[in-house]
């Protein structure tokens, strides 16, 4: 297809940054949000690979460009996987427990957008790091 | 399209691709699709990362981690450990060479903390045979502007402005070039890039063309708009396959999306670009030269006046640009003149790729702001010397410039403060060396590099060169005297003074300048006291006869616990004696 316009160009660079995004996302490290996924064996065997997408979709359908998903080993609450926790830049890192796909969705649409946590679902650190 | 959430980026520059990267991509796609991953994590084959010496680089996003010196072995691993549970692969983290701690994120490493990328901007970060890639991170904007919103004067008044000079060695301001060619008359015009890249060592315009050929065909379609000319050309030497697949493939994306071709932009601009393969002769970099090949002559040089900007290919208007002064164009389109202005020195302008090699320990291509000192190039960004051994000098320019020492380290680089330390920029090659280089093998080196590559058509270079690496040879082989010393002085600065072409008028410059700092080297050859083997010092050999077991050519005898002696006429100097010996015994020459 034929690019006629400066305004034909920008829509193909919109469309076309989705496939840089995740790229663009990691480089950057200021004021990115970060959704760490625990995805070691008790993670996955629970069904933390949905999760994750379920987050990726999320995302994408609110249009937030400042969240990145990481996957990370496990943070020892194998108890309550899939586990999330969310790091926004300022605030205390809040873990999420037991997050399905539909809360992994609340997640994204509660707390993340409009600050709200998820009752039976946040999990109280039980240690201290060095 | 399906949403990926990591994205495996594998460098395919050809550095890395030499170091089985495209088994590593393939192995990556096979073992993902295995196991039932590919919808989910994509391999991403990406131009050169920089950082060659620690090749293959594998980078995954986003939790921007940096896996170096990864082989096709290592796939299952970071698979398994890195993309489905999400550990990281300590093994494969780039360990700091001085602090001997891993990292994880490249940012953090000294090589690439003082770096500013705009030339390599790209590099690295996108897919090079994929426009919509480049389209993303504002690809072709800088065209649509100018076409849609700019007059060719504007342009040429931008790029003046931005203080951007010539990356191939002269240093010529880009927009007065560009102006020259506007002015001259002429309705067919062209835009040549100059993509030859003699020097050796250097490497930087074929990682900017294997990493990212769009910023290239974008910017002469600027310069084409500016100067009035509605074809561009391509020189490149055949001996880059990888970087003219790139080229090829690049162009027909840009011609299928109307971006090159007919009325682009609907601005009524008409711009095409064609490649033309050169045989890779280093006199062809020169742009008189350059176009005589071009237009199927010999590549010959000839005298300047008249410039190509007023009669070049085919007797019209012509702008020559190197690689990597293009790059610097469509940022300065979109970022401002201002804002590149405000990089650099004085005279000097934005940033400079240097392609650094040698005995340094972080071997890789690396871009700096100008006024950037050689101490932090080599030190810092470069990791030092390897080994721990001491530095000896830099040769900057290639086989036009000079070598540097320590006492100029700290001079903050530009074109004007590199020639006053008497060396020059030249296209950023950078070969550093330690305390055993020898200088006058150095000198040699390059020497014979520039006599067998002079064309022949003037009589200094032809000539002149040749004496000179005879007189080279003549006190290598211990066969010369202090007479010679003055005949190459005088010599060199004859051939500087009276040869045709840049070639022959810098080819002297190794010589002379190891001349001048190293002195005493040459007259430990024309006094014939160099010595160029090793010698066993008697009273330290115990007799364990490690070095004759280590000699490859057998040159070492002596009975066991008795001390060990050289036969000085055969021995090759390779120093592996030298390097076994745990008794000090071994003299170097
Ligand atoms: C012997 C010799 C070799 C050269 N080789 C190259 C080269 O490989 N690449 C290059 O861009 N310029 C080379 N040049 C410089 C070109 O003549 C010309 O100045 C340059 O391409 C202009 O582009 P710039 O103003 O963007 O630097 C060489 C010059 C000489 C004298």
């Amino acid at each position: 297809m034929a690019i006629k316009s400066l305004d034909e160009l920008k829509k193909i660079r919109d469309a076309s940054k989705k496939k840089v995004d995740l790229r663009e996302k990691g480089e950057s490290t200021d004021n990115m949000i970060e959704l760490l996924v625990g995805m070691a064996t008790c993670g996955i065997a629970a069904g933390a690979r949905e999760t994750m997408k379920a987050l990726n979709d999320a995302i994408e359908e609110a249009g937030l460009d400042n969240v990145k998903v990481i996957q990370v080993g496990c943070m020892g609450y194998c108890h309550s996987e899939p586990t999330v926790q969310a790091s926004i830049p300022g605030k205390e890192p809040i873990l999420f427990g037991n997050v399905d796909v539909d809360t992994a969705k609340n997640i994204i649409d509660k707390y993340i957008i409009s600050g709200e946590l998820l009752d039976d679902h946040v999990l109280n650190r039980t240690f201290r790091k060095a | 399209m399906s949403n990926y959430r990591m994205h495996v980026m594998v460098c395919a520059g050809t550095g890395c691709e030499a170091a089985e990267s495209k088994i590593i991509i393939e192995n990556f796609k096979e073992e993902l699709k295995l196991k039932g991953y590919d919808q989910e994590i994509q391999v991403v084959k990406t131009g050169c990362f920089g950082f060659c010496g620690q090749g293959p680089i594998v980078k995954i996003q986003p939790d921007n981690v940096f896996y170096v010196k990864v082989t096709p072995a290592d796939v299952k691993e970071i698979i398994e450990e890195h993309i489905i549970k999400g550990r990281r692969v300590e093994r494969l983290l780039f360990e700091d060479p001085k602090e001997k701690v891993k990292l994880e994120k490249h940012d953090n490493m000294d090589f690439y903390k003082k770096q500013y990328r705009i030339a390599l901007r790209n590099c690295g970060f996108i897919n090079p045979e994929d426009i919509e890639e480049y389209i993303a991170f504002e690809g072709y904007e800088a065209l649509g502007k100018v076409l849609t919103e700019m007059q060719p004067e504007d342009v040429i008044e931008i790029v003046k402005a931005s203080g951007l000079r010539g990356r191939g060695g002269g240093g010529f301001p880009a927009g007065v070039k560009w102006g020259f060619t506007k002015n001259s008359p002429g309705d067919e015009k062209y835009v040549i890039c100059n993509a030859d890249e003699g020097d050796p060592g250097a490497f930087m315009d074929r990682s900017i063309l294997e990493g990212d050929p769009h910023s290239i065909l974008e910017a002469m379609a600027i310069a084409g708009y500016a100067t009035g000319a509605n074809s561009g050309i391509v020189y490149i030497r055949a001996e880059y396959p990888l970087a003219i697949k790139r080229l090829e493939i690049a162009i027909d994306q840009a011609r299928e999306m109307g971006l090159l071709g007919e009325n682009i932009f609907e601005s009524g601009f008409d711009f095409d670009i064609i490649l033309k393969l050169g045989a890779g002769a280093f006199v062809c970099g020169e742009e008189t030269a350059l176009i005589h090949s071009m237009e199927g002559c010999r590549g010959e040089p000839t005298k300047k006046p008249p410039f190509p900007a007023e009669s070049g290919y085919r007797g019209k208007p012509t702008t020559v640009n190197n690689v990597e002064t293009l790059a610097n164009v469509c940022p300065i389109i979109l970022k401002g003149s201002e804002w590149f202005s405000s990089i650099g020195t004085e005279t000097s302008k934005g940033t400079k790729v240097f392609a650094l090699a040698g005995k340094v320990n972080n071997v890789g291509l690396v871009e700096v702001p100008m006024g950037t000192t050689l101490r932090e190039i080599i030190f810092e960004i470069g990791g030092g010397i390897c080994d721990g051994k001491k530095f000896k000098a830099v040769q900057t320019g290639g086989p036009s410039g000079g070598v540097i020492t320590e006492k100029d380290l700290d001079t903050p680089i530009d074109y004007e403060s590199i020639k006053e330390i008497g060396s020059m920029m030249g296209s950023g090659g950078m070969i550093v060396m330690d305390e055993d280089n020898d200088m006058v093998e150095i000198a040699k080196f390059y020497l014979d590099f520039t006599q067998d590559e002079s064309c022949g058509k003037c009589t200094p270079c032809r000539i002149g060169t040749k004496r000179m690496y005879e007189i080279l040879e003549r006190l290598t082989n211990l066969e010369g005297d202090m007479e010679d010393l003055e005949k190459l002085v005088d010599l060199g600065n004859m051939i500087k003074d009276t040869a045709l072409c840049g070639l022959g008028q810098t080819a002297p410059n190794p010589v002379l300048s190891t001349m001048r700092y190293f002195p005493e080297e040459y007259e430990a050859y024309a006094k014939r006291e160099k010595t160029k083997s090793y010698r066993i010092d008697p009273e330290k050999c115990i007799g364990c006869t490690l070095c004759a077991k280590a000699c490859p050519v057998n040159c070492i005898t002596g009975k066991v616990k008795e001390a060990h002696v050289i036969d000085e006429s055969a021995c090759i100097a390779c120093g592996a004696c030298f390097t076994v010996c745990k008794f000090d015994a071994v003299i170097k020459p």
